[in-house]
């Protein structure tokens, strides 16, 4: 038996230069930023305050790392399908099908489980506790365990670049093509175990996420009285936890049929498919929610916050977030009204389907209303909410085009639904998740990020994203089908050609971002934020001095009504200085990463066949918990004495004066 | 895949009605063999419906976008003028407003899609006094095979059909998921091994139009595409006529054909196996072989792009 399973040296794409080339860039440029870490003496710190770290902040942030590392990755796979479509007319281009199939695949897969997920979810992390007024998430070790285990997910496919290959099916595995007998390589096991890795991580923060929201919140703070985004979080994540359950038992079935000749899906032996394409809709079309409902937040956020005015209709803004949470589930046959399922069956999932664009227009509409009588400061957070308003009422438009069942029958699987899942995830999601970013992170780091960096790049966002995708929906009504490797019709072409420079567009928005990153670290002092509240914000978490301490908040905040911050801030009642107390800690961890280590390992090995490397990593992982578990010292207390110093020195710019009146 | 472009001819528009001019830039292009140049009855219905839902819609897709743009310019923080209404935060009418106006958008709409679909099932015959004519459609890694039952013929790549006839379509694989469309003609179908699934259309007049694999399967995905081509009656009769003159597809071309390839040239079969088509829907000819693997490999092998 070889002590390598399948892997030798074969699986080396040696002949294949450019995933080499660009792992071996990536792959310096780890080893040099680690390499500078280590020599700058910086280690020590990186590993107890970042790696380690147990607090929801610090998680949130490497969360937000992770996407937007992973986004760089996932962009790239889109550059190479513009420019192969662009050029692959009646020629093969530059990609042949075996490596442009992977392409898409890996961009799919990447910029859902790599880039939204964990943006997202980073996001809620950062900003959920905040304003809720509590000091962590319920379960903060777990919380760590969640990230690295997707980050896990995010090396596996990586990997897959130089060892091996990555799935050629899409970024959903249909079989039979995913099943053994038409994909015998290793590409859909990478694509299998790095999904199911990360997938135990999203359940895990969506259930620490729920208990968090349900369980814990400041005292005075009612259901009734949480922002908007901390509801929208709450829906999405009783979406992971009941989603994701689904979507591991899906793979885990497909796994069966691909490791141990099961026969759930195959073609012989009873397997079929359509109870594959059933279950992975059951989990994937409430994941679109699960992505879109946390934008939605974010949008209701920066268009009160930037409006100066409570969110309008609050109440229907609930009502409307939890009918969506519940929808979600009964819409999933829609993916395939293609497959005969009969006039009944499509015309109920049809109707279904349209029914949620009620809930969402009356999202749109209050969003409306808070603008009006507002005064709108136009800083970038709430540029990308309005480019995403009108953005994502055509992609509203265009999805429920979609839902009805004869007009599927034409657009499906065309670039008319490329074209439409990118106008609502790119112009709702990502724009989101980009307004967050904005808007939160003078909280995460104490400055702002440049203004007018920001407002080039979301210019080049928004124009770019209409100049890539219209160009889709024409060619989806022109009879063009996704993921053609090569095609011959010239009326295609020049729309391809208009939607590769909208590709390039997009690529200056995201060199502006990071442009914008640079030089808004390298100016930090001249964009400060002193009083933790540069936007005037309206939610507890701008409360707390910027970056908030570890504890967020010294003395938890007793909530009197709507609006926590605003109605604190107006009857300027935190003149007085607090009562401190001793606070208790979760101790930093190194559970989560070698966990992650140890299910690297195992992932890896199963991918190859290196069961004894399995057996290694699968105790390893176990060993790590076990060793958890039998802790000594669960908290750190903080003595009072510790914490008003802290406080004290936070605040020094805005609450000196006033303390020290008090004080005299 | 080009072909003259023909005229759109005024019966075609009246009965596409006027909403197609909302896709009017399209349009101009639409000769390409899109779906917006219909050219049978399926095609044109759902262009219709197609148009309909687009223009309910956009009577309040394009009062949101105008509001948004009003709103943001006008209620910007420097315009003095606008007034400023900190607290103003619920309104029980206009809540009332935005819940019923999209209510009332998704109830119209209801209407269009449980008539649509009824009428417009792919498994719903065709009203027409012509007796249909049967095919059945088997895809392959990576081409199409059709055969006619009722005439002992089949052809692969190519499918011929009489003009203003319709066509029942049953439609199966021999190894994964494809899906059976004709842009021009309407509905796609998906093909699934050990299963049979059902399409209904017909070509209005005779013409050549492309037809593909719209469900991605597989290295040989883009080549896989077909032409559907509508004769006279006459044309079709001396077409079949000619076909019979052709080898045999027996079991052991069949076996050559299930391998995978790509570009396979068009070709005609005089004769079938008998119920070749049923022996792959009940697998009782085993699914077709994927790749073939040299040795242990791990990585999937090119598949040879010459033929």
């Amino acid at each position: 038996m070889n002590l390598l399973g399948k892997l030798t040296w074969a699986a080396i794409p040696i002949d294949s230069p450019l995933p080499i080339i660009s792992s071996l860039v990536v792959g310096t440029a780890i080893v040099g930023v680690l390499g500078w870490v280590v020599v700058k003496g910086y280690f020590p710190y990186v590993w107890r305050e970042w790696l380690t770290s147990v607090d929801h902040k610090r998680v949130g942030v490497m969360y937000c790392l992770l996407a937007l590392v992973m986004l760089l990755r996932g962009f790239t796979d889109a550059v190479m399908m513009r420019t192969q479509q662009a050029l692959a007319f009646r020629s093969d281009g530059y990609l042949p099908p075996e490596h442009y199939n992977q392409v898409f695949s890996s961009h799919g897969t990447i910029m859902i489980f790599f880039v939204a997920m964990p943006f997202v979810i980073g996001l809620m992390n950062f900003v959920v506790p905040l304003q809720l007024g509590i000091r962590d998430v319920a379960f903060p070790t777990l919380n760590s365990v969640g990230f690295w285990l997707t980050a896990t997910g995010a090396l596996l496919v990586n990997i897959s670049l130089v060892v091996g290959e990555f799935a050629r099916t899409g970024w959903l595995p249909y079989p039979p093509l995913s099943e053994l007998a038409y994909s015998p390589g290793v590409g859909v096991d990478y694509y299998l175990w790095a999904l199911q890795i990360s997938g135990v991580g999203t359940l895990l923060t969506g259930i620490n996420l729920v208990t968090t929201i349900l369980k814990t919140r400041a005292p005075g703070m009612s259901l009734l009285r949480m922002p908007m985004f901390c509801w929208t979080s709450l829906a999405s994540n009783l979406l992971i936890v009941a989603a994701f359950p689904v979507l591991t038992a899906t793979l885990a079935m497909l796994t069966l049929d691909r490791y141990l000749g099961f026969h759930f899906f195959t073609n012989d032996a009873g397997g079929n498919v359509m109870m594959f394409m059933n279950l992975i809709w059951a989990w994937g079309h409430p994941e679109v929610y699960i992505l879109i409902l946390p934008a939605f937040g974010i949008f209701s956020e920066v268009i009160a916050t930037f409006s100066s005015k409570p969110l309008f209709g609050y109440r229907s803004m609930v009502l409307a977030t939890m009918a969506i949470c519940v929808l979600a589930f009964m819409v999933w046959l829609h993916h395939f009204f293609t497959m005969g399922a009969g006039a009944d069956v499509n015309a109920f999932f049809g109707i279904m389907t349209t029914i949620i664009a009620v809930p969402t227009g009356v999202k749109v509409f209050n969003w409306l209303f808070t603008m009006y009588g507002g005064r709108i400061r136009y800083e970038p957070p709430v540029l990308w909410a309005i480019g995403f308003i009108i953005t994502f009422v055509i992609g509203g438009m265009t999805g429920v085009l979609l839902a009805l069942p004869p007009v599927d029958f034409l657009l499906h699987n065309s670039l008319f639904l490329v074209a439409h899942f990118h106008n609502v995830i790119i112009g709702g999601v990502l724009f989101g998740v980009f307004a967050g970013y904005t808007y939160w992170f003078p909280k995460a780091f104490g400055f702002r990020l440049h203004s007018g960096l920001g407002k080039a790049a979301f210019w080049f966002w928004l124009v770019g994203f209409y100049v890539a995708f219209m160009p889709l929906y024409v060619l989806g009504l022109l009879g063009m089908t996704r993921r053609m490797q090569h095609y011959d019709v010239a009326a295609w072409r020049p729309w391809l050609l208009v939607a590769a420079g909208g590709a390039a567009l997009i690529l200056v928005g995201i060199v502006l971002l990071i442009v914008q990153l640079v030089v808004s670290i390298r100016r930090r002092e001249e964009l400060r934020d002193v009083d933790g509240d540069p936007w005037n914000g309206r939610t507890l978490e701008w409360a707390t001095p910027s970056p908030p301490p570890v504890y967020n908040f010294a003395v938890l905040p007793e909530v009197s009504g709507d609006d926590a911050y605003w109605t604190t801030k107006q009857s300027a009642r935190d003149a007085h200085p607090p009562a401190y107390g001793p606070i208790e800690l979760p101790r930093n961890s190194p559970t989560g990463i070698v966990c992650a280590f140890f299910a690297t390992v195992m992932g890896f090995a199963l991918i190859w066949h290196i069961w004894w490397m399995v057996v290694v990593g699968f105790f390893g992982a176990w060993a790590t918990f076990v060793v958890f578990a039998w802790r000594d010292q669960v908290d750190d207390i903080l003595g009072a004495d510790e914490v008003e110093r802290i406080d004290r020195d936070a605040h020094r710019g805005t609450r000196a004066p006033a303390l020290a009146g008090a004080a005299a | 895949m080009d072909r003259p472009c023909l005229p759109v001819d005024s019966s075609h528009l009246l009965r596409a009605g006027r909403r197609l001019m909302l896709f009017a830039p399209v349009v101009l292009t639409a000769c390409s063999g899109g779906v917006l140049d219909p050219r049978g009855p399926v095609g044109h219905d759902e262009v219709q419906i197609m148009g309909d839902a687009l223009a309910i819609m956009l009577a309040v897709v394009v009062p949101v976008i105008l509001m948004t743009a009003a709103f943001a310019w006008w209620f910007r923080a420097s315009n003095t003028r606008a007034k400023y209404l900190p607290d103003w935060s619920h309104s029980g009418q206009i809540e009332l407003v935005v819940w019923f106006i999209p209510l009332l958008v998704i109830l119209l709409l209801s209407g269009v899609i449980w008539t649509g679909s009824h009428t417009l099932d792919p498994a719903q015959p065709l009203r027409s006094k012509a007796a249909p004519l049967e095919v059945q459609v088997v895809s392959l890694d990576w081409k199409w095979l059709f055969i006619y039952p009722a005439q002992g013929i089949a052809s692969v790549n190519s499918v011929v059909v009489p003009a203003g006839t319709p066509v029942h379509f049953s439609l199966t694989s021999a190894s994964v998921m494809s899906a059976f469309f004709v842009p021009q003609l309407g509905s796609m179908i998906y093909t699934m091994n050990g299963m049979t699934t059902q399409l209904n259309l017909a070509a209005d007049r005779p013409g050549t139009y492309p037809g593909r694999s719209s469900h991605y399967n597989g290295e040989g995905f883009s080549d896989m595409h077909f032409a559907l081509t509508a004769l006279p009656p006459a044309g079709f009769a001396a077409w079949v006529a000619a076909a019979r003159a052709g080898p045999t597809l027996d079991a052991a071309r069949y076996q050559q054909l299930e391998r995978q390839s790509v570009n396979v040239r068009p070709a005609t079969y005089g004769s079938v196996a008998p119920r070749l088509f049923d022996a792959i829907v009940t697998q009782r000819l085993a699914p077709a072989p994927g790749p073939q693997l040299a040795t242990a490999a791990t990585v999937q092998p090119r598949i040879p792009r010459t033929k």
